[in-house]
Parts: structure tokens; sequence; C-alpha cells
């Protein structure tokens, strides 16, 4: 249970801007241990997604990438592209926000299988891949007699678990999901969510879910990362990251959540910096409310709060201690490039 | 419903398949036609009018043998006439078709000065258009097609360079262009010894509109390569020749026909006037742009229809081309499809009273096409 998956390294991922280089992943660090699953969680634009898309590395073009990613000990940064090429879908695999535009409108449903099989293994039979794609569609709940029909013949819900069906096929060892509910009502959520965990367990894949709904997360997950403009600022176990969250971003997120309870809205003031050019110090800390001087010059890094859970705030001793490990990783992602 | 076998179910017998196998095909169809149905009758007149004129020229063009009462190259009856060196023996001028005779009943219009029959060199010269049409939109789509898919796709600077290369050869006067393939492939054939007649001609008529396939399919593309489902097919490990080809490729082709149709019937032109320049097809083919060069001596005399005719033929077929794409382009351009409608129940004569249903008509279909229209574009 123990054994690492996807290892991730000082991930950095800048975008090119007209005024200059938008780092919008900035120094992520991550495991995922097999049959885990992980949740992803933040705000709009404070990186999940461009993570997602990174590690999959379908990054738009003039988007660098640095750090270092290992998937079962094979490094994806710098990789060639038909080794890449080998590794999506088979070994890892992407699930995407929107399942209503992710399949050709032209192809139908059992073709993109044998597409998708083709691509990895040239000589399979025809017959042989529409099979596994009967067996792939039934896992997820679709009748097999469907496997002829067009997309848009079906649901969102039902687009959204053959994307699904599509990502597994080839049993990858990692899948993300990059928001895989957020265009489908509560009831096919909680089904594909279901389907999501129930393969996690039974296939023993690693699963990275990112999401800004951190109900789900609370539900499917083992372990929860909280981003914020492009860092981990915390992650631990989810029980201990809910019940007792160290950073006051965490806190500040957990008190936004709308339950059935909520009398009263509540959010963190203000927004995510401008990753052009992020303020000195902690980001977090123009909207802190337990923000204190050392706060604006000194940027905190990820420190063990307890035996599971780390967090990077100044307000538990010891995050000071990397700023210049932090400093000394920019200067390489600056040559290396 | 009968049971027929149909091609949609060749795999093993579906045990939970409920609809009978012709129903899949049946309604496959019926959608494939829906369009068609759903387009304003305007459109559906001009593709039908198109169509027949063309038909006309296509059954002429194909029995052209045996609805022609002469051959291209003959002037005297066929049981004198010997095919192998075009010599009529045995007989003298009296028996050999008259020459320069108006139109009658026997030659109906009308002989040439070199005692071809007129009636008999229309209907063969409907041979060498339609092959000639044929095979240079098929070569110009051949090539066109996949650079533009390629270019789209990739990007970049081999995108800018085949722009630029394209936009040459668009702005490049297109019978300038021609002539020159047309002559200099004429030549380099004769050097080589390999008589192919129609090759030079069809080849300088095709490299004319690679640029328009190109620049469609490439637009296009542009569009296509960004949607959702293509990065989807990325994520899944798909290769870049899997991509174009089977995602993109099906996407795109539905600008193929209308563009295809509208080029056949510039190409008649282009393809006549080589010929009636003399860098086309040779004498003795008949082929409509040079009949008209060597008539153009007899109609200054007075007799008109050596060339007229052939002009007749000319402006049909390219009449009922242009016909055709312009109706196929209302078709199949959704956009202009909806306005078509709409235009009709508002224009209607029969104003209020019928309009009150016929809205009722055109909102039910317009959600249908909203719906046709999501399923095209997500």
């Amino acid at each position: 249970m123990n054994e690492t998956v996807l290892r991730i390294r000082g991930l950095q991922v800048a975008y090119a801007t007209p005024s200059g280089m938008l780092h919008a992943v900035d120094g992520v660090d991550l495991d995922v241990a097999r049959g885990e699953s992980v949740g992803l969680v933040g705000e709009s634009g404070c990186g999940k997604s461009t993570m997602g898309k990174a590690l999959m590395q379908l990054l738009p073009p003039g988007a660098e990438m640095a750090g270092s990613v290992q998937l079962n000990g094979q490094e994806l940064v710098g990789i060639r592209p038909r080794e890449l090429r080998r590794i999506r879908g088979e070994d890892m695999a992407l699930v995407f926000q929107e399942p209503m535009t992710r399949l050709d409108p032209l192809m139908k449903v059992s073709d993109h299988f044998v597409e998708a099989i083709k691509a990895h293994r040239p000589r399979t039979k025809k017959a042989e891949a529409r099979a596994m794609a009967r067996e792939a569609l039934m896992q997820m709940g679709i009748p097999p007699t469907r496997a002829d029909n067009y997309p848009h013949e079906f649901s969102g819900g039902m687009r959204q678990r053959i994307m699904i069906a599509l990502g597994i096929v080839m049993r990858p060892y990692m899948v993300i999901a990059d928001e895989p509910t957020t265009a489908l009502d509560v009831i096919v959520e909680a089904q594909i969510l279901d389907l999501l965990d129930r393969l996690r367990r039974d296939e023993e894949l690693g699963l990275i879910l990112i999401t800004h709904n951190l109900g789900i997360v609370a539900e499917t997950c083992d372990r929860v990362a909280v981003m914020y403009a492009g860092r981990i600022v915390e992650v631990g176990p989810v029980e201990e990251v809910f019940t007792n969250p160290q950073h006051p971003y965490t806190q500040g997120l957990l008190r936004s959540v709308i339950s059935v309870d909520t009398t009263e809205l509540s959010s963190i003031e203000g927004s995510p910096p401008n990753l052009l050019n992020p303020p000195s110090g902690c980001r977090f800390a123009p909207r802190c409310d337990q923000v204190f001087d050392a706060c604006r010059t000194v940027d905190p890094v990820l420190t063990p709060v307890s035996t599971a859970t780390s967090a990077a705030c100044l307000l538990h001793p010891g995050a000071d201690a990397g700023a210049d490990r932090r400093a000394a990783a920019a200067q390489q992602m600056a040559t290396e490039r | 419903m009968a049971a027929a076998p149909t091609s949609e179910q060749p795999r093993e017998a579906a045990p939970v398949e409920t609809a009978p196998p012709g129903a899949g095909l049946r309604s496959r169809i019926e959608h494939a036609f829906r369009p068609w149905r759903r387009a304003n009758p305007g459109a559906r007149y001009l593709v039908i009018a198109g169509a027949v004129i063309t038909l006309v020229f296509l059954v002429m063009a194909v029995f052209a043998d045996s609805v022609a009462p002469f051959g291209e190259d003959q002037y005297c009856a066929a049981e004198f006439f010997n095919a192998e060196n075009g010599a009529c023996i045995g007989v003298g001028p009296d028996e050999q078709i008259p020459n320069r005779a108006a139109p009658s009943r026997e030659y109906p219009f009308g002989t040439t000065d070199t005692r071809f029959d007129v009636f008999s060199r229309v209907i063969l010269g409907a041979r060498v258009a339609f092959a000639v049409v044929a095979f240079s939109t098929l070569f110009a789509m051949f090539i066109g097609v996949p650079l533009g898919l390629f270019s789209g796709y990739i990007g970049g600077k081999f995108d800018r360079v085949m722009v630029l290369a394209m936009d040459a050869i668009y702005a490049f006067p297109s019978l300038l262009l021609a002539i020159m393939i047309a002559f200099s492939l004429g030549l380099r054939l004769e050097q080589l010894g390999i008589d192919a007649p129609y090759v030079p001609a069809a080849v300088a008529v095709g490299a004319v509109y690679i640029p328009q396939y190109f620049r469609v399919i490439r637009n296009h593309t542009l569009s296509i390569k960004e949607e959702p489902y293509v990065e989807a097919a990325r994520s899944l490990g798909a290769s870049r020749t899997s991509i174009v080809f089977r995602y993109i490729f099906f996407n795109v082709v539905s600008s193929i026909p209308v563009l295809f149709t509208l080029n056949a019937a510039d190409a008649v032109l282009t393809v006549a006037a080589l010929g009636f320049l003399g860098f086309g097809i040779r004498f003795p083919t008949a082929e409509w742009g040079l009949d008209i060069n060597l008539g153009l001596a007899d109609s200054v005399a007075g007799f008109w229809w050596t060339a007229f005719w052939p002009g007749v033929a000319i402006t049909l077929l390219v009449t009922g081309l242009s016909l055709m794409g312009e109706g196929l382009n209302d078709i199949i351009n959704p956009l202009l499809r909806v306005k078509g409608y709409r235009g009709k129940v508002k224009g209607g004569a029969r104003a209020t009273m019928a309009a009150v249903g016929a809205r009722e008509d055109a909102a039910e279909l317009d959600a249908e096409d909203g719906a046709a229209g999501l399923e095209g574009n997500r």
C-alpha cells in the first residue's frame, strides 16, 4: 500500500505572457501511493488544473515545465514524445472537466475505444478491442449494447462514465480526475465519485482528484493537498486537515463551505495574488487574518506540524528554515532555461 | 419491418439487441437526409436542376460511343470509314459527310468544314470534359486536403511556409499558370515518349485548384484542433497521424462537397480555355474549347453552328454544376438553412394566418436545429 506510484518534486510550470513568465505552479512536491487517492483543492486560478495538465504534459504551446515527475520511477519531465505518447492513456490517464465536449461527435463510442487501444497496441484485432470496450463500459455501468451509439445519444453523466472507461481501458497506474463532476448534478456526481472510488480500490490505482468541492474530498480521498497561488500550503490526511486545519488559508476555505446548516456566508477577503509578480514573503499574507510582520518578508516552506500533516505557515516553527532552499530551486530553473 | 441483414451487424449475434437489424441503417439514412428535408425549397430546386443537367451530360459522356451517330474524327458513313488510319475507303466526296452542312435531320447540329458532325463532337466532348474535370479536381483534392490538414494541425513555421507558397500560387493568374504547366508538361511527356493526351491539361487545371482546398481545409482544421475532444484524444496517447485522419478529418470533410462542385464548374471553363488557346487537348480529339477555336473562322463567314453548339454545351454544364454547388452550400451550411426558413415564413404571401402555424413549425425546427448544432459543435 505504501509503494509510491507518482512522485512529484519541485514541479514548476510557467506560461509565457507578454509581460513575462507567469509561474502557475511554483515548486510543488507530492507523492501518491498505490491505491491512494489524493484530493487537490484550492480556489479558482491557484494552479490545480495546470498541474493536472502538466502531469500529462498537455500544456499549451508556450508553457514551460521544470522539476521532476516520476511515474513508477520513470522520469516524465523531458521525456521523448514517443515515450510520452505510450505513457499517456496506458500508464496515466486524465479525466476532464467537461464530458460533453470530450468525445468526437462523429465517432461511435466503440470507435473511441478502438482508437485508444490501437494507439497502444497496434496489433489488437478490432473484435478484441470492441470486447475490451464493452467490458470497460460494463464496469462503468453502461450497457454494452450501446457501445455503437454516438456521443450525442448519451447524457452528461453517461458521457463522463464513458470518459472514465476510456481512461481505464488500458489499466493505468494513475488517474488524474480534473473536476470530473463539475458539470453534473449531485446524483450523478455521487455515482461518478463512487465509481472512481471503487476503481481505485479494485484496481489499486493512484488517484489525484482535482476539485474545489471540499465535500467531495472529505468523502472520497485519503489525503488532501491544499493549493494556493501555485504552491501547496497544507497537505495531510483528510480527517486531520479538515478537523484541525493548520494553515489560515485552509481554515478560511473550510469556513467558506456551504452546507445545510450555513446561516451566514463566509469567504476569504481579496483574491489570489498576481503570479506575474508574486508578493515577497508569504503569498497568502495580504489576505491572512493571522498575519504578522515576518509574513511579509519570509517565504514559508512546508514543515511537518504533526506526524502526517505539513503546512507552510510561519505560525509553525521551522517554516522559515527552507527559504534559501526555495531560492536555490528558482536559481536552478532559471539556469535550466 | 423485414429483418434484412445489414452491414451494421456483422459481429456475433448481440443477444440483448432489441432493434430489428434493418432499423439502424434506415434511420441512419433518414438522418443523413435530414438537412435535405430541412432545406428551403429554393435550395432544393437549385440542386435538382443542377443535378439533372449534370446527369444528362454525364450519361452522354458515359454512353458517348453509342449515343453519337459518328465518331469524333469520322467524315464518312461508318461502313466506309477505316478507324485505324482515318481514311474513307472506296467512296467519292459525295458519299462523305457534306462539308459545312446547315443543321438538318441527318446532322442535327450541322457539320464543320472538315466534314465532322458537330452533334457527335459535342457529345464526345462531354467525355473529355468529365474525364479532365474529374481527374483535375481529384488531383487537387488529394494534394490540397492532406497538405491543409497537416499544415493546420502542425502549425508554426511549416504552416507559415505552406500558406505563403499557396498564396503565391493563388495570386498568380490561374489561366496563365495552367498554360505554363500544360505547355511544359506536354513537352516533357513528348520528350519521354509518353502518349497521354489528357494528362497535361488535367494536371494544369488541378494545380490551379490546390490552394483552394488547402485554404478551406487548413482554416477549418485550425478551429477543430482546439476542440476538447482532440485534446482528450491526445491524453489517451493518440498519434499525430491518427488525430489528423481519425478525429480531425471527418469533422472537416463536410466543407469539401461544395468546393468540389464549384471547382468542377470552374474546371470545365479552364479546360475549354486551354483547348481554345491550343494548349489543352490536341486535335482530332473532340473538345469543346478546341472546337470553338476551329469554328471561329466559320462564324465570321456565316456558318454559326460550328462554334455555337460547343459553346452551348460549355454554358449548360457550367450552369448545372454551379447550381448544384450553390444549392448544396445552402443545404449543408446550417446558418444559411435556418435563415432560409425564417425568410420563407416572413415573406410568405398568405401572411398572418399561415404564419402562426408556420411559426410553430419553425420554432420546433429551430429547437431541433439547436440540438443538432450542439451535437455538431460539442
